[in-house]
């Protein structure tokens, strides 16, 4: 049963499969394991950032190419949401609401930018989804009549909702059934053909494969996904923003998760968003400790400021890329073969 | 028989996952202009390209005069004294035809005398003077290649199918130029498919098939034996005459 | 047949794309109708899209030479900004001194730092970062862009978070009065270095050989490898000399912005990109056009409906992309 839900993907690698049951399981039990509120954030935002981080690899793991705009998604998920919340009766039909009008709206754009500009090549498609986040960025902060401008918008949620734990349960439960789909949609047919066209465009075209309809499918895909993640996002925070969706700096964090964790494998996304998140929240408490102890010498202390620790994720991208592309999950599996 | 100005041996070269040159022994003599046929993909471009090094030799060796340069990179080979006129041609089509030939004389400007001569057999060159090459005809886009090639004496010019999809007045008017172009006793290393311009200007020739060289002679030898042809060369050629 | 008829005519500067300009300029004097707004709208625009010019001309001749995308190229913009302030800072008497020979004696040292720093930093990143990943797009979209935050946490480790103010040179503050109409001085030097570096960029690439290298390496890199020339030496050539633009550029900006963060560089990267697309990617005079057109577009809008005025640029991409799917002036590859 277990690699049924898993779609035949299995974790293949010790390592690997304990890791990622312990996050399960520390996921799973958040509420009972670590009480209070800072901790139950941080596993909510594992849960959305798994979810987000794992459509974001159906594009660039999976199809090869990089997108800037996953972030834009990401927020008309959390504006959907938001703006249904604050404007109509905070109920479940509200959620529904917004909910449907943001993966409408996610999967028209994500059509256009991909019938645009997937036919060219992958430098040209970056450039182009950059330069598109950044007008959504400016438009969503420039509207402010319905987004709330720079402030974003706070809104009441259903009465069910009011309670954190259910909330996180809501949060948990779709991101680990998205996630499964997300993992079964790989392995199937579609997915190798994905693969395939990564691996040799060419070939792939004279297989016969409308290679411009799969990338596009992968992009639509992965659009909406992200857009739910940020449904969620919403829900949980109770609030949309620019900061908590549109920033340029979160779309950095996603490709600093998918790197790191792994591209071209789901499971990736899980380890990548885990340490991540949980770097973001204490590694900074580390550092300072670190930092604290080098003071007196020159520039160490400030190469470990807290607020630095972006330098060292930056870092370990770098490497990443160059010496390990398949990230921990590729070295974890490589060690088993070894 | 003439000293060898070029000589590949057992040289084999690798484009992706094929295996595209399995084992070329060929040898270009000093001062002659040796012809290259083979059917379509017989590996002929390829072994200009290998020669160049714009592909690399995964196994043999080359020599040019006294010195291998299997393992050198494609600038320094170039400046041995080969100039390349590409099946593309590989004109730059943005440049004027002068800033085309000012680019291809590497021991500085241009000469006038040559230039002279290279405008007796390419007329259009020097009408064209100041013309972007991207807007000449493709007569005289393969001209201007050729002329680049020659701007300075050069010890070994590679030609590949320069007379490609041209009209038969223009390819006559090749042909008298590279006849000319012969007598300046520059060795000459030429691919082919229209076996009339090959016959008429090879002196020695070699045929390729599958990626090695099937045949090696004197033009004149191969240009009298029809049975020959037909074996080595099969209809491919005829439909050319 | 032998003489092409069109070749006369295109051996000229394609018009179209001035024209443009220049109907979209006398068309927004319509529209804001007041002379003197409008005068000053323009060489506001020109100011901002000659330095977007200086700052983008680099990344799309590397991108022509070589197909090497740099998402990093900001950094430079960034490190331009930031080496300008402090070099303006160390110099502040003769900044704040009421002459421009003085105040010269503060921007030439600051723009020569810029250059120098960011030119140095483009020599080390060609070498390290950008050199093992030719030819495969992805990792260099990736890796550029790892190199940037990177390189953005050791700016603020360097010069600290905080925004830095940057001074304007005394008598580069202010406006000259024509009538009635106010222009303000630092746009016209924006605009005259701007100019500057288009004339000797424009000289270089058609009166000089190492001009024409590049040109012909543009379209054809193999050919020139042919002809016996060392591409490797002229691309890293033109990787430092398009970074100590950008760190020109930055400079300049930071001066006209009287203020740098670390987001400067991300920030024009953005608006870069625009205009190397809209101009045709690799093409130094699309890139110009480009550019011209961005910032006239940005300050025309901006005081017609202010509201649009930050998604006009994107609006200008998709256009001019409908209207021509290669940029204003496509570069021939063969």
């Amino acid at each position: 049963m277990i690699a049924g839900l898993l779609s035949g993907d299995a974790p293949r690698s010790r390592i690997l499969s304990a890791l990622l049951l312990a996050i399960l399981v520390a996921l799973a039990l958040a509420p009972f394991l670590f009480p209070g509120t800072r901790p139950l954030d941080v596993a909510a935002k594992v849960c959305v950032f798994v979810l987000l981080v794992a459509s974001y690899d159906l594009l660039l793991g999976y199809t090869g190419i990089v997108s800037f705009a996953h972030t834009m998604f990401f927020g008309i998920g959390g504006y959907g949401v938001a703006i249904a919340l604050s404007r109509m009766e905070p109920g479940w039909g509200a959620i529904a609401l917004g909910t449907v009008a943001a993966v409408a709206l996610s999967l028209a754009l994500s059509f256009l930018v991909g019938l645009f500009s997937l036919r060219v090549k992958a430098i040209f498609f970056a450039m182009i989804t950059l330069a598109v986040a950044s007008f959504f960025a400016i438009l969503a902060s420039q509207l402010s009549d319905f987004t709330g401008g720079e402030d974003g918008i706070t809104f009441k949620v259903p009465e069910l909702l009011r309670s954190r734990v259910a909330t996180y349960y809501l949060v948990f439960g779709v991101a680990l059934g998205l996630f499964l789909v997300l993992l079964r949609i790989v392995n199937s047919p579609f997915g190798r053909v994905l693969l395939a066209i990564r691996e040799n465009e060419f070939r792939a075209e004279a297989l016969g494969y409308r290679t411009v309809i799969y990338r596009t499918l992968a992009n639509c895909l992965g659009a909406v996904v992200a857009t739910l993640a940020g449904a969620l996002y919403a829900l949980w925070l109770r609030y949309t923003g620019p900061n908590t969706t549109l920033d340029f700096s979160i779309m950095i964090d996603i490709l600093l998760m998918v790197v790191i964790g792994g591209m071209g494998t789901m499971y990736g996304a899980v380890i990548g968003a885990a340490i991540f998140v949980v770097a973001q929240n204490y590694l900074q408490e580390a550092m300072k400790a670190f930092s604290g102890a080098m003071q007196g010498i020159p520039l160490l202390p400030d190469l470990f400021h807290p607020d630095r620790w972006l330098l060292w994720l930056g870092v370990l991208f770098v490497l990443s890329v160059y010496y390990f592309p398949a990230g921990i999950v590729g070295q974890l599996r490589a060690r088993k073969k070894a | 028989m003439a000293e060898n100005l070029l000589s590949l041996s057992g040289v084999h070269t690798h484009i992706g996952h094929y295996h595209i040159l399995q084992g070329v022994d060929l040898v270009v003599p000093r001062g002659e202009l040796t012809m290259l046929l083979g059917r379509n993909g017989a590996g002929k471009t390829t072994a200009l390209r290998t020669i160049l090094g714009l592909w690399s030799a995964s196994a043999g060796a080359i020599r040019f005069e006294d010195s291998d340069i299997t393992q050198r990179d494609t600038p320094a080979i170039a400046n041995l004294g080969i100039a390349y006129v590409p099946e593309s041609m590989g004109i730059f089509a943005g440049l004027t035809v002068q800033e085309n030939l000012v680019l291809a004389a590497r021991r500085g400007p241009p000469e006038e005398a040559r230039l002279d001569w290279i405008f007796r057999y390419f007329p259009p060159m020097k009408k064209f003077w100041d013309l972007p090459a991207g807007n000449l005809s493709g007569g005289q886009k393969q001209m201007l290649s050729i002329s680049r090639a020659i701007v300075e004496p050069r010890k070994l010019v590679l030609i590949d199918e320069p007379t490609k999809g041209l009209a038969p007045a223009i390819i006559n008017n090749l042909i008298e130029a590279f006849a000319e172009l012969k007598k300046t006793d520059t060795t000459i290393l030429m691919v082919e498919q229209n076996f009339h311009a090959a016959k008429s200007l090879g002196d020695s020739v070699a045929v390729m098939d599958a990626g090695r060289i099937v045949h090696a002679g004197r033009m004149a030898d191969l240009a009298t034996d029809d049975a020959l042809q037909t074996r080595l060369l099969g209809l491919s050629l005829e439909a050319h005459q | 047949m032998s003489a092409p008829e069109g070749a006369l005519v295109s051996r000229r500067l394609d018009w179209r794309p001035p024209a443009l300009i220049l109907a979209i300029a006398l068309g927004s004097l319509v529209l804001v109708g007041n002379p003197s707004t409008w005068l000053t709208l323009t060489i506001a625009g020109l100011a901002m899209g000659l330095m977007i010019f200086i700052m983008s001309s680099g990344l799309t001749l590397v991108f022509g030479l070589m197909d090497v995308m740099n998402f990093a190229h900001g950094l430079f913009i960034a490190l331009g900004a930031y080496v300008g302030a402090s070099t303006v800072k160390l110099f502040s008497a003769a900044a704040s001194a009421d002459s421009f020979l003085a105040n010269l004696g503060a921007i030439a040292p600051a723009v020569l730092a810029a250059m120098l720093a960011a030119g140095l930093l483009g020599l080390f990143f060609e070498r390290v970062i950008v050199r093992p990943v030719y030819g495969d797009h992805l990792k260099q979209i990736l890796i550029t862009t790892g190199g940037m935050i990177v390189a953005e946490q050791l700016i603020l480790v360097l010069w600290g978070p905080d925004q830095i103010p940057v001074e304007r040179p005394a008598t580069l503050r202010g406006s000259f009065l024509v009538g009635d109409m106010a222009i303000e001085k630092y746009r016209l030097i924006a605009v005259a270095i701007g100019l500057a570096v288009f004339a000797g960029m424009m000289l270089l690439l058609n009166r000089t050989k190492i001009g024409l290298l590049i040109r012909a390496g543009v379209e054809n890199k193999e050919m020139v490898e042919a002809m016996g020339y060392r591409i490797r030496r002229l691309f890293v050539g033109v990787f430092v000399a398009g970074s100590a633009l950008a760190g020109l550029g930055g400079a300049l900006w930071g001066m006209y912005q009287e203020s740098v963060t670390v987001h400067i560089g991300a920030s024009m990267m953005v608006l870069i990109f625009i205009v190397i697309i809209i101009g045709g990617l690799g093409s130094i005079g699309g890139c110009f056009a480009g550019a011209v057109l961005v910032g006239l577009v940005a300050n025309y809008v901006g005081y017609l409906s202010p509201k649009i005025a930050l998604g006009s640029n994107i609006l200008l991409m998709v256009l001019i992309l409908l209207w021509r799917p290669q940029g204003l002036y496509p570069v021939g590859k063969s």
